[in-house]
């Protein structure tokens, strides 16, 4: 594809993949939870909050290690993949998205959660009294309002996904066409020392992460202008 | 009186620098799969010597890279014998330190299949997920490669196989069950009595020769030279033994 | 349950620090003016009416029971009431337009009977030009005639209104005013309006309550608080009477308007009205002085015959003196603010017939004069 060789090519394609899988995952995970977040009273909250932040601050490599067992026979990942008779979620890119999604969580939630913080209780008040349901009111008006904030969680998401290396090699078992990423991959090339190869993945992925937080950066400039 | 406290003082610190420079510090690159035999060799080696060495465990492919790089390893035990050479061809070792230190011994390790016939075993495929060493990063997971091609079973097995990116994580893959069986070292076994294994016939993939090289930078260290000679005595190589290593 | 009333609300608790126990009622039609002091709790009072905050109590509206002593609680978004913020507070998101319909219903039920008409309310706030900008680009006013126009346009049974003109410069003030005073008249609604401006309540409630510190001290029409002595109103030293006069003739060489109220006739300078228009009229207490004889010729208009209700001492050496307008002492009440030398000179007493001399009666605009 485009002229490049399968090792090179497959990787990305596979990264690629999994970022926008799990970044579209995240969103639907992150955004209940960064709205619970903002707005709850529980006296737990903060708790919680500091459970959803750890994988920012946990090793990959710990991280990594609790994923195999909660993706193994003996965790949760293991009753899952009985239902269609395999043993295990580790080395499946199914896997994968769920680590990355573990990986990538605390920078979802945490932009969204001060983008609904942001919007207040007034603009939810007003709803309320236009005969707007909560259900409504989280639609055509919290989210629009926060809706940078979203746009930000998904880009960082998105990046630290295709960045990710730690967790997938811990729980990915390195398969072409399936765990292989670009981020494994690379460490294969750097291992048998072809260094071409590495820095064109390598040159390409720093190419891709500078091009995407400019966009997000200009993006949300333009969206605070417009929802100011 | 000031002054004495302070003449006093440094000079109580200078004689320990001598002293530390007399019982010397010497850092070893280890590969991963020899990290627990290192330790009790460096432990003994400090009791008998007085000198101190500092291990450092990982990939053999990453220290590689990371010593041509400058890193500050005095001496490379890798898990293969490409490397070391390579070390030496390039200029970032002494030519005539070279050694082999242990040969490793490759097992097919389960803790859900029965593999005391691991012929029988492979052949069967009753399995899901092999576990291996990522082959371009250990030369255990090439043996292991070896060994499926000599058995006839590496292209029936092959969309089987995960790979971890070293022979500890091969070995974590089968440990936390997450792989039903995989190709490890048989010292990654050593002390476990968990599940079956089958020690790989010899002949089945080219020997693992582990070899052992002194740097450049520890051309002039007292302790890493020593420590080299103890790893070829008497203590050192029951050690290597008993940890289920052969010996050259 | 008193038929008569529209809107009753009862709530007692306390929020925080701050202890809430008010009642009152109001009519079905008119603007009721909630004022008080700041901190007196008016906004806690229309929040609980609103549902937004929660605490012990009864609303009902138009027969509608919103939350009662047994548990019942209606939430604020099943509540049909239009609520107007202080600070407007319009969808930043939302175009005008859409900020408008936000709450209007689905199905058009603007054309059946009483409903309120989208095109209507955009002329009478004069917002037209206004409905595809961005609320960005709208000045402090015009921000909150949009809000205003977005709580009618969602066809409320009870309009509240919380100080919307509070955050506005007094130019802005007087700009909008008359359009309160046009929806007053054109809208069948009964409305809750705060604030703690009695100008503001002066030009536009029929009926107000006034609180202190939590608790209702008076609720009623409005002139009849003004003029109950016993009540802080009447003792300011500003204090007038407000209430609504009848065109009967304009004087057009003078520039006189005369006005029929309860009691007698006023004279006032304005530009000519239509015969039979209602018009707001205040006469400040310190604008009315008392004789105990007809007078005779005078530079003054207005010297109406009336009856001394009360008195009430304020100062050391003032006292404030409530007249009710009419030979029978019947008619429109007016304060009188005089010195205590007057009253003990002039023997004034209550129940004395006397003529008020009214030295200066202000008119609020008529339609005629709205921009």
């Amino acid at each position: 594809m485009l002229g490049m060789p399968d090792d090179i090519w497959v990787p990305i394609k596979l990264t690629i993949e999994l970022a926008t899988i799990s970044t579209l995952a995240l969103l639907v995970v992150a955004t209940p939870l960064a709205w619970w977040l903002a707005r709850s009273k529980a006296w737990f909250k903060e708790a919680a909050a500091a459970i959803v932040s750890l994988p920012m601050v946990l090793p990959p490599t710990v991280l990594g290690f609790y994923l195999l067992i909660a993706l193994g026979p003996d965790g949760p990942g293991g009753v899952i993949a009985s239902l269609w008779g395999a043993r295990t979620l580790a080395f499946t890119f199914t896997g994968l998205v769920i680590g990355s999604i573990i990986s990538s969580m605390p920078f979802v939630v945490q932009p969204i959660r001060n983008a609904f913080a942001a919007v207040g209780d007034r603009p939810l008040e007003v709803a309320s009294t236009l005969r707007a349901s909560p259900r409504r009111a989280f639609w055509t008006v919290a989210l629009p309002l926060a809706s940078p904030g979203l746009l930000t969680g998904a880009v960082l998401g998105f990046a630290h996904t295709v960045g990710e290396f730690g967790v997938i090699l811990m729980i990915g078992g390195n398969i072409p066409g399936r765990t292989r990423v670009m981020s494994t991959a690379i460490f294969d090339f750097v291992e048998t020392m072809r260094w071409r190869e590495a820095n064109l993945l390598a040159g390409g992925m720093v190419a891709f992460a500078f091009v995407v937080i400019l966009a997000m950066t200009l993006l949300e400039k333009r969206f605070t202008r417009a929802g100011a | 009186m000031k002054l004495i406290v302070l003449e006093t003082a440094l000079a109580a610190f200078l004689t320990s620098l001598v002293a530390q420079a007399q019982a010397d510090v010497t850092h070893v690159a280890v590969a991963a799969n020899f990290t627990e035999p290192a330790k009790e060799i460096a432990a003994l080696f400090k009791q008998k010597t007085g000198h101190e060495a500092v291990l450092i465990f990982g990939a053999s492919g990453a220290f590689y890279t990371q010593i041509t790089h400058s890193a500050p390893f005095e001496v490379f035990l890798s898990a293969d014998a490409e490397r070391p050479k390579m070390a030496v061809d390039n200029g970032f070792a002494a030519p005539d330190s070279v050694f082999t230190y242990a040969i490793g011994k490759l097992v097919l390790w389960s803790r859900v299949v029965d593999v005391t016939n691991g012929e029988a075993a492979l052949k069967a495929g009753n399995f899901q997920k092999l576990s291996i060493a990522n082959p371009v990063a250990a030369p255990y997971g090439t043996a292991a490669v070896e060994t499926m091609k000599a058995l006839g079973v590496y292209d029936a097995l092959k969309p089987k196989i995960v790979q971890g990116n070293s022979i500890a994580q091969a070995f974590q893959f089968v440990d936390t069950r997450n792989a039903e069986l995989g190709f490890i070292a048989l010292s990654q076994l050593h002390g476990v009595t968990a599940g079956t294994r089958w020690e790989v016939p010899a002949n089945l993939f080219s020997p693992i020769r582990q070899d052992a090289v002194l740097l450049k930078t520890g051309a002039n260290s007292e302790a890493s030279k020593a420590f080299l000679a103890f790893l070829q005595g008497p203590e050192a190589k029951a050690i290597i033994e008993q940890f289920g290593y052969a010996l050259p | 349950m008193t038929a008569s009333h529209a809107i009753r609300a009862e709530f007692r608790g306390t929020i925080g620090k701050f202890a809430l126990d008010a009642g009152f009622t109001a009519p079905a039609k008119g603007v009721t003016a909630l004022f008080g002091p700041s901190g007196c709790g008016k906004t806690t009072v229309l929040r609980c009416i609103a549902g937004l905050l929660r605490i012990n109590g009864v609303c009902e509206i138009d027969g509608e029971v919103w939350q009662d002593e047994n548990g019942a609680f209606l939430p604020t978004y099943k509540r049909p009431l239009g609520y107007a913020f202080q600070e407007a507070s319009l969808f930043q998101h939302l175009s005008v337009r859409r900020n408008l319909v936000f709450g209007a219903p689905r199905h058009d039920s603007s054309g059946t009977k009483g409903g309120i008409v989208f095109d209507e309310v955009v002329e009478l706030l004069s917002i037209t030009r206004l409905l595809d900008r961005s609320p960005r680009n709208l000045s402090g006013g015009e921000r909150q005639r949009v809000a205003i126009g977005r709580a009618l346009l969602s066809q409320p049974k009870l309009l509240l209104m919380d100080e919307p003109l509070s955050a506005l410069d007094r130019a802005t003030k007087n700009e909008i005013l008359p359009f309160l005073e046009r929806l007053r008249d054109h809208l069948n609604l009964p409305v809750v309006y705060i604030t703690h401006d009695i100008a503001e309540v002066e030009r536009l409630a029929d009926q107000m309550v006034l609180m202190d510190k939590g608790r209702v001290i008076g609720a009623g029409p409005l002139e009849d608080l003004q003029s109950d002595p016993s009540l802080p109103l009447a003792a300011a030293r500003d204090a007038a009477v407000s209430f609504d006069g009848t065109v009967q003739s304009s004087d057009e060489a003078y520039g006189l308007v005369t006005l029929r109220v309860r009691g007698g006739v006023l004279t006032a300078p304005a530009p000519p009205a239509p015969v039979g228009e209602r018009r707001r009229i205040r006469v400040i207490a310190g604008d009315v002085s008392l004789t105990r004889e007809a007078p005779g010729p005078s530079s003054i208009l207005n010297v109406l015959p009336a009856r001394i209700v009360s008195m009430k001492p304020v100062d050391s050496n003032e006292v404030v003196v409530v007249v009710a307008l009419g030979a029978d002492g019947a008619g429109a009440r007016l304060l009188s603010r005089l010195t205590r030398k007057s009253w003990e000179t002039l023997q004034l007493a209550e129940g004395l017939r006397v003529y008020a001399q009214v030295k200066a009666v202000a008119l609020a605009p008529g339609r005629g004069e709205l921009a």
